[in-house]
């Protein structure tokens, strides 16, 4: 049902916020400006985030609110899907309220709502989907539902400016994905995937099995700052000459981790925790930057662009530099915070679409907790 | 005294409602608009554009609305959300307030006291609460096995899953929004704070913490 939709971006120049006679005058932000509101809750984050669109096109962060249910699930030893949804319930309007607070914009300033419609938890989704709707509704302003992964991708522009055709590795407890991007809100192209495990949730479960916190990846990294990465050799997935070029797997890494430690306690040596953190953490590493640079060779592509939560770990990072130095590949990575879900990048995707002059998604869209990679916009 | 126009939402059943009402100073709310659509699987899909049509339908504007009232449950919990979540946005995003309400309170209040009322819990369970014939709440709201459900002074059963009870059943099988502004209707005449929106689940999430680490190997 699109009736009484007020202002549709096809009814203004791209980029243009609402009319200046909309706009109270002495607002600080030139009519040129556009301000958009972005909702993330499609795993265990309730983020917030707010940027603004200038009339060129750039995407300035204004406000990144998050509030995190991590610790009710870390008991359970991953996140438990009623458990967020819940916690989404209650964060999301102190975190939108927090959000405008901290981007010093009222409500009436904002120009777009924009949402993660999917991929993600389908009770997790559906809590962010339905108050972006509240909110677009309540102020007439137009509603994105926006693809996950897309918005990892588009969250680098935030920080590095505006993005050239690159391949985007996007790894997380959800993701472990490599995708052609030719521009930020076009389609993706699939490029390689895991095909059992995604790379956190390797991390999670080693750490667990050598007694670290939930989610795994800081214990991991933290613990492997103080060990050899090359006192024992992990099996790297898929990289053998007839399998998949571009896929993963570290269901076979993660076995072999609890086969190492399982035989080591059997012997009553007692398990060398730094040891095996870091050379686990250097399996994955390895993997996931020899064969993002192998696709982007493959391909052509100048740009490596690595994002999602598995981005924030330290070695991923410095071998990716290293590694891309070497090819003559540039690296972009978002900075930690903007790596980990958050609603900026929502945010961020949303603007891109606006400043684009892509048709606003309908309030009655679902939540897609399978949302393919190639639909930026739903 | 002034009328108070409200919107009512209700998802803690397979009816997405949304309604539009002017409450008088005086008397039974007045129904502007309804939309109720049941249909268990699309209530995030359906709420939102519920609520513009009857807006739309009464010509009234979003930002004319004086506050939103919301059914709280109980109910399953993804739809519940979906309904609370909308009208916690939608009144924020107007600068009004929510009031929320037990959404067996909304089916007893259409229904001749004393009264059960019952809908689905799923699991072969119902959520339940009773009333007197006064239409005050005197038990609930639970989740049980329908043979568990007491009679009380109960001589009739309403909601949805009211058949369950053994009871004569009276209508309504859902929330409806004059009942649902009804319950609080007292205090949206004096522009009371509202209650905290709080969902009434009444189950914990289904979530066990994980034993021993499984080998991968032979102990």
């Amino acid at each position: 049902m699109s009736a009484g939709r007020g202002r549709g971006i096809d009814a203004r120049p791209a980029g243009q916020g609402r009319g200046i006679d909309a706009r109270p005058a002495g607002q600080g932000r030139g009519i040129d400006t556009a301000v958009v509101l972005g909702i993330e809750t499609s795993c265990d984050e309730t983020g917030v985030g707010i940027v603004a669109l200038a009339a060129d096109g750039a995407v300035t962060l204004l406000a990144d609110e998050i509030a995190s249910s991590v610790d009710d699930h870390a008991r359970f030893g991953g996140v438990v899907p009623e458990v967020a949804s819940r916690a989404h319930l209650q964060a999301m309007v102190p975190a939108v309220r927090r959000a405008l607070r901290t981007a010093g914009v009222a409500a009436s300033d904002v120009d777009a709502v924009a949402v993660t419609a999917g991929p993600g938890l389908a009770g997790a989704l559906l809590v962010g989907v339905a108050a972006a709707k509240a909110y677009a509704a309540a102020w007439d302003v137009p509603l994105y539902g926006v693809n996950h992964l897309a918005a990892h991708v588009a969250v680098d522009t935030v920080e590095h400016g505006p993005l050239p055709p690159a391949l985007a590795l996007l790894v997380s407890g959800g993701h472990s994905s490599l995708l052609q991007v030719s521009s930020v809100a076009e389609p993706m192209d699939p490029v390689g995937a895991t095909i059992d495990d995604a790379a956190g949730e390797a991390f999670d479960k080693v750490a667990r099995l050598l007694g670290l916190g939930f989610p795994g990846g800081p214990y991991i990294d933290n613990a492997a700052r103080a060990g050899d990465a090359g006192s024992v050799w992990f099996p790297r997935g898929l990289t053998g000459p007839r399998d998949a070029r571009y896929d993963f797997s570290f269901a076979g890494l993660k076995t072999a981790v609890a086969r190492h430690v399982e035989a080591l306690e059997r012997e009553g040596t007692p398990v060398p925790i730094a040891d095996v953190a870091a050379a686990f953490q250097e399996a994955v590493a390895d993997v996931l930057t020899a064969k993002a640079l192998r696709a982007a060779a493959d391909r052509g592509i100048e740009t490596l662009l690595i994002g999602g939560g598995v981005a924030a770990n330290s070695r991923l990072r410095a071998l990716a530099e290293r590694r891309c130095a070497a090819a003559g590949v540039r690296l972009r990575v978002p900075r930690p915070r903007l790596c980990t879900d958050n609603g900026a990048m929502v945010a961020a995707l949303g603007a891109h679409l606006l400043h684009a002059g892509a048709v606003p998604s309908d309030l009655g869209i679902p939540a897609e907790p399978a949302l393919a990679v190639t639909t930026p916009l739903v | 005294m002034q009328s108070v126009l409200v919107l009512a939402i209700d998802t803690a059943t397979p009816a997405v409602t949304a309604g539009l009402l002017r409450l008088p100073g005086d008397g039974p709310p007045e129904l502007l608009a309804r939309r109720v659509t049941v249909d268990n699987r699309a209530h995030a899909e359906l709420l939102t554009p519920s609520i513009r049509a009857v807006l739309a339908e009464a010509g009234v504007a979003a930002a004319d609305l004086d506050a939103v009232v919301c059914g709280a449950g109980p109910g399953p919990f993804t739809g519940l959300r979906v309904g609370m979540v909308t009208a916690a946005a939608f009144a924020d995003g107007l600068g009004i307030p929510v009031h929320p309400v037990c959404s067996l309170d909304a089916i007893a209040h259409e229904a001749v006291g004393p009264v059960l009322v019952a809908t689905d819990a799923r699991r072969r369970e119902v959520y339940w609460a009773r009333y007197d014939a006064a239409g005050a709440r005197v038990d609930g709201p639970h989740v049980a096995r329908p043979a568990g459900v007491p009679a009380g002074g109960a001589v009739r059963a309403a909601g949805a899953a009211a058949a369950m009870l053994g009871l004569p059943v009276v209508a309504p099988e859902y929330p409806g929004p004059v009942g649902l502004v009804a319950v609080v209707a007292a205090e949206l005449r004096r522009g009371a704070p509202p209650a905290a929106l709080t969902p009434l689940y009444l189950r914990r999430p289904d979530a066990v913490e994980p034993g021993a680490r499984k080998r991968v190997t032979p102990a």
